[in-house]
C-alpha cells in the first residue's frame, strides 16, 4: 500500500491555474491529478505530430514525442504514459522513455504500491509482457489476457503456443493456448485461456480455461480442476490461505467454487466480481438472486435490498467488516453501504472509498455534468467541473479532495466533519 | 419426415458440418437433443410446438419461400417441421444425415429475421425454434466452418475478425491521424473515463473499413459529443456466438462489452451501424447474463444520428442529391422499432427518398443476417438464390428512380452487395454515416 503519511495534510488549499495551458498549446487533453494531489498533468499538443506532457504548467521532459496516450499517475506518484518516437513505442516515466522500444505497447498495469509498472508489448508480431522496462525473453504468436502480481514482481499472459491459421477449426479445438508466468508457459494446452490471477506470494497462477467447446474449468499452475462446468468466470486467490475461488455455471445457475468444490450453499442467476476481505476471512460477490435483480452477497447471503439495472464497484473496508458498492436503478446510481442505499441518486458514481478505520465512506459523484462528493450519505456543499476520487488522511479525520473549478486545479484538505456534520 | 428439399441436388461441402457429422453416433445425437430440450427449453418451446396448427400463414413471410417459387420446404413451418419438430417427435432419435440437413436449414436457410412471427396468428417466434436447433447443432459440433471460425475468433480476441490487442488501438490512432489532416484538433479519445458515450463498433471496421471510424470521429467531433473508445477488449459489440448457438460465449462477449462501459463510467453505449450487434446487446446477451434490460442505455447509430440532427448538433450543408432507397434492417426495425427515425434521418440528409415495398417492419431481410453470411463461400449462392424476392424489391425501387441503397447495418450491407451484384441491379450501397459525413457542415 502507498504510505500517505508523508503527504501534506495541513495546507487547506493549493491551486494551479490551467487556463494558461490552453493558450500555450494547440490542444490540452483531459487532466490527471497525482495521488498526493500535488501535481496536475495533461497531454498537450505542441505542433502537428508533436506531443508532450504539461505538469503543473511545466513540460514533462526534453523529449517531444510523435504520439502520447494513456497518461496516468502510478500509485506511488510517478507520471507514466505510452509514447511513440520514430515509429517505435515504449513507456515513459516522469518524462524518461524506457530504453527498450517496441512495435506497440498497451494495457499498462501498476502494482498496488506503484513500484512496478507492466504492459503488454508487441515486437515483430511477437507478443509478451514488459515489467519495469524489461521484456519477457520468450515471446508468443499472440497474447490476449494480462496480469501483474499484487506485489509487482511477476507478470502473466494468456499466450498462443501453437500456430493455427484462420479457418483451421479442428486444429484450434485441439488447443493452442496456455498461460505463461514471467514468460514461462504451462505445458498443457487449452482451447481458450481467459482472466488470469496471480497469488499474493507471486508463486501461483490461475486462469479460466476451456478444455473443448463445451467444458470449462479453472486451471492452477497448469493443472485443471477435476470438475467441469458449463462456463466459469474469473478466479481469485484467497490472500491468506491461497485457495482459489471462481464462479461456475451448472444447469443454468451459478455457484461459487473453491478449488473445484462448491463453496456457497446458495445458487444465483449470476455471480461475479467475488472479493475477499483483506484478512481473507470473508468472501463477497456481486450476484443476481433472481432474474433482473442485482445485489451483493456476503458469505453466500445476499443483501435484502436488490437493484434493477446494475451493481458494481463493490469494496471491503480495510477491517473487512463493511462493504460498499454502487447500485444503478434506471439511469441513476446510489452508494450502498452494507445493503443500505443512500438517499441521493446520481447520474454517475465512482467506487466508494473507506476511511482507514472503516467508519466513514466517501465517493465521487456526478449529476448533470457537475461533480461533487458524498460522505456518509451527506453531500459536500460545492460542485466542480472535474473531480478525482477522495482520499482519507491516515488518521481518517480529513479528506483530500482534488477538483477543477473555473479553470483552476484545486487540492483541498477538508475535515470529514465539515461534510458529515 | 418431410422429403428432401430440391436444393439437395447441389450438396454443399462444408468442413465444419461434414467433419462434425462424421464423428456423430445416433446415441450421441439423442443424448444431446434430449439434454438441450429437457434442460435448456421449457414452456416456451412446448407452447410453440403444441400451439402451431400448421396453417402455413408464415410461408409468405419468408424470403426463401418466396424466392424458391413457394417451395414449402423453405416455408418457416416447413423448416421447423424438418428440424425441431422431428427431433421432439422422435425424442432425439434422428440420424447423422438428418442432423446434416438440419444444420444446413438452421444455419443457411433461415436468417432468424422474425418476419414470419408477424404473420403467425399465434405469434409463434419461429426464430426461437430455429435457434434451439442451432444450439443442438453447436452441442453436436456440426456448426458450419466459417461461422465456427468466427466464434473462435470471438473466443480468443473478443472480436469477430481476429483483431489482436495491439492492432485495435493502433488502428484508432491511425484513423485519428488521418482525420487530423482534415480537422487538426480532432481526437479519438481512448480510455477517457467519465465520458458520456462509449462508441463501440464491430470488428470489420478496424479490419477492412477503417474509414467508418474516421467518419464517426468527425461526426462526434462536430457534434461536440463527450465520447471515448476503449483500448482494451470490449470494444467489439458483435456476437456471432449468439448465432452459432454458443450461448456461453455470447454471454462472455456481452459481459466484456458491458463491463468495459462500466469501467469507463460512461452513461450510454452508442453503436455503429450494425443490426445483429444491437440484438445481442439489447435482447439476447444481456438476458442470458441475467439482465432483463441492458445495464446501459443502448443507442443504435440510427437513433444517434436522428437525435444529433434533430437537436441541431450536426447541420446539413447540402442534401445528398442522388435519389436513395432505404433498407430497414430486421434487428433494429422489427427488433428495435427504429424505422421512423431512420426515415427522419434519410429525409434530413437526402433530397429524395424512394420507398421500397414492402418496408418498415414488413421489409424483406437482406438474407445475410442471423449469421448466414458468416457461413461463408460454401453457402454464398444459397443466400443469393434464397433472396430473389429482395432483388425484385430493389428493382422496384430502382425503377422508381433510386440510385443509392442505404443500409444501416453491416451484414445487410454485405448481403445486399451480393444481391445487387448477382442480379445486376445497379445500386450503390451506403451507410447513413457515409452520407452524413459527405453532406454535413464541417469546420473550414
Amino acid at each position: 500500500m502507498v504510505d500517505s503519511r508523508s503527504w501534506d495534510w495541513e495546507t487547506g488549499e493549493k491551486n494551479v491555474s490551467l487556463d494558461s495551458w490552453k493558450k500555450e498549446y494547440r490542444w490540452v487533453e483531459e487532466p490527471y491529478a497525482s495521488p498526493d494531489g500535488e501535481k496536475i498533468a495533461a497531454i498537450v499538443n505542441v505542433d502537428e505530430g508533436e506531443f508532450t506532457v504539461c505538469v503543473n504548467g511545466k513540460v514533462w521532459g526534453e523529449t517531444v514525442f510523435d504520439k502520447i496516450w494513456h497518461l496516468r499517475f502510478s500509485p506511488d506518484g510517478r507520471l507514466t504514459a505510452l509514447v511513440s518516437e520514430m515509429g517505435e513505442w515504449t513507456m515513459a516515466v516522469n518524462g524518461e522513455a524506457w530504453e527498450n522500444k517496441f512495435g506497440y505497447i498497451w494495457e499498462p498495469r501498476f502494482s498496488i504500491d506503484g513500484t512496478a509498472i507492466a504492459a503488454a508489448v508487441q515486437q515483430d508480431m511477437r507478443y509478451g509482457m514488459v515489467l519495469n522496462g524489461k521484456p519477457w525473453e520468450q515471446t508468443f504468436a499472440n497474447m490476449t489476457y494480462f496480469a501483474l502480481s499484487p506485489d509487482g514482481r511477476h507478470t502473466a499472459g494468456a499466450v498462443q503456443v501453437e500456430d493455427v491459421d484462420s479457418g483451421e477449426i479442428h486444429k484450434f479445438q485441439k488447443g493452442s493456448f496456455t498461460a505463461a508466468l514471467d514468460g514461462n508457459p504451462w505445458d498443457m494446452r487449452f482451447v481458450n485461456v481467459w482472466n488470469l490471477a496471480i497469488s499474493t506470494d507471486g508463486e501461483h497462477l490461475a486462469a479460466e480455461v476451456r478444455l473443448n467447446l463445451y467444458d470449462y474449468t479453472i486451471a492452477v499452475d497448469g493443472v485443471p480442476w477435476e470438475s467441469r462446468y458449463a462456463t466459469v468466470w474469473e478466479p481469485l486467490f484467497n490472500p491468506v490461505t491461497g485457495t482459489v475461488v471462481a464462479p461456475v455455471r451448472e444447469k443454468g445457475t451459478w455457484a461459487l467454487a473453491e478449488n473445484g468444490k462448491i463453496l456457497w450453499d446458495r445458487r444465483f442467476v449470476q455471480i461475479w466480481h467475488q472479493m475477499f476481505s483483506p484478512d481473507g476471512s470473508r468472501l463477497a460477490a456481486i450476484v443476481a438472486p433472481k432474474y433482473g435483480r442485482w445485489t451483493v452477497a456476503v458469505d453466500g447471503v445476499p443483501w435484502p435490498a436488490t437493484f434493477a439495472t446494475l451493481v458494481t464497484d463493490a469494496t471491503f473496508s480495510p477491517d473487512g467488516r463493511r462493504i460498499a458498492a454502487l447500485a444503478k436503478d434506471g439511469e441513476t446510481f446510489r452508494v450502498v453501504v452494507d445493503g443500505n442505499p443512500w438517499t441521493d441518486a446520481w447520474d454517475m458514481a465512482w467506487k466508494p472509498v473507506f476511511s482507514p478505520d472503516g467508519k466513514d465512506v466517501a465517493a465521487k459523484v456526478e449529476k448533470k455534468g457537475r461533480y461533487t462528493y458524498t460522505v456518509n450519505n451527506r453531500v459536500w456543499s460545492r460542485s466542480c467541473d472535474i473531480a478525482w476520487d477522495p482520499v482519507f488522511s491516515p488518521d481518517g479525520t480529513h479528506l483530500m479532495l482534488r477538483t477543477v473549478e473555473a479553470g483552476n486545479y484545486v487540492r483541498r484538505i477538508v475535515p470529514v466533519s465539515d461534510i458529515v456534520g | 419426415m418431410a422429403e428432401p428439399s430440391k436444393k439437395e441436388e447441389n450438396k454443399v461441402v462444408d468442413e465444419g458440418i461434414d467433419v462434425g457429422i462424421s464423428r456423430l453416433t445416433e446415441e450421441k445425437i439423442q443424448s444431446v437433443i434430449n439434454s438441450v430440450i429437457d434442460s435448456e427449453t421449457g414452456a416456451r418451446l412446448k407452447a410453440y410446438v403444441e400451439t402451431c396448427i400448421h396453417c402455413g400463414l408464415c410461408s409468405e413471410a419468408c424470403h426463401y419461400y418466396l424466392s424458391h417459387d413457394n417451395d414449402p420446404h423453405y416455408s418457416p413451418v416447413g423448416k421447423v417441421k424438418q428440424t425441431i419438430w422431428e427431433m421432439v417427435r422422435k425424442k432425439g432419435r434422428v440420424s447423422p444425415e438428418f442432423i446434416r440437413r438440419a444444420a444446413i436449414i438452421a444455419h443457411t436457410e433461415c436468417n432468424l429475421c422474425k418476419r414470419c412471427a408477424q404473420y403467425c396468428p399465434f405469434g409463434i417466434d419461429i426464430a426461437y425454434l430455429i435457434s434451439v436447433v442451432r444450439r443442438i447443432i453447436h452441442k453436436l459440433g456440426v456448426t458450419p466452418l466459417y461461422l465456427q471460425d468466427t466464434a473462435h475468433s470471438h473466443s480468443v480476441t473478443m472480436n469477430q475478425m481476429w483483431v489482436k490487442g495491439d492492432e485495435w488501438p493502433d488502428t484508432l490512432q491511425w484513423q485519428e491521424e488521418e482525420a487530423q489532416a482534415e480537422i487538426p484538433n480532432l481526437r479519438i479519445p481512448l480510455e477517457k473515463e467519465g465520458a458520456d458515450v462509449m462508441y463501440s463498433v464491430i470488428a470489420p471496421e478496424p479490419k477492412f473499413q477503417a474509414q467508418l471510424i474516421y467518419q464517426a470521429a468527425v461526426i462526434m467531433h462536430v457534434a461536440g459529443v463527450n465520447w471515448t473508445m476503449p483500448a482494451s477488449v470490449g470494444w467489439d459489440n458483435s456476437d456471432m456466438a449468439m448465432f452459432s448457438g454458443d450461448n456461453e460465449l455470447m454471454g462472455r462477449l456481452k459481459r466484456t462489452h458491458f463491463e468495459t462501459a462500466a469501467r469507463l463510467k460512461v452513461k450510454k453505449i452508442v453503436m455503429g451501424e450494425c443490426g445483429h450487434a444491437f440484438r445481442s446487446v439489447y435482447d439476447m446477451g444481456n438476458r442470458w447474463l441475467g439482465w432483463s434490460m441492458p445495464p446501459f442505455t443502448i443507442v443504435h447509430a440510427i437513433e444517434f444520428y436522428h437525435d444529433l440532427i434533430k437537436e441541431g448538433r450536426i447541420k446539413i450543408a447540402k442534401k445528398y442529391k442522388p435519389p436513395i432507397t432505404l433498407h430497414d434492417p430486421c434487428n433494429v426495425v422489427r427488433g428495435g422499432g427504429l424505422h421512423e427515425k431512420a426515415r427522419y434521418v434519410a429525409h434530413a440528409i437526402c433530397e429524395k427518398v424512394i420507398e421500397m415495398h414492402p418496408n418498415r417492419e414488413h421489409n424483406y431481410c437482406c438474407c445475410a443476417g442471423g449469421g448466414v453470411i458468416n457461413t461463408g463461400p460454401p453457402f454464398k449462392m444459397t443466400r443469393i438464390k434464397g433472396n430473389r424476392v429482395k432483388a425484385e424489391q430493389l428493382f422496384g425501387a430502382k425503377t422508381k428512380g433510386a440510385e443509392v441503397l442505404v443500409a444501416p447495418c453491416h451484414n445487410c450491407h454485405s448481403g445486399l452487395h451480393d444481391i445487387v451484384h448477382h442480379y445486376e441491379i445497379g445500386l450503390d450501397i451506403k451507410f447513413f454515416g457515409d452520407i452524413i459525413y459527405e453532406v454535413m457542415e464541417k469546420p473550414e
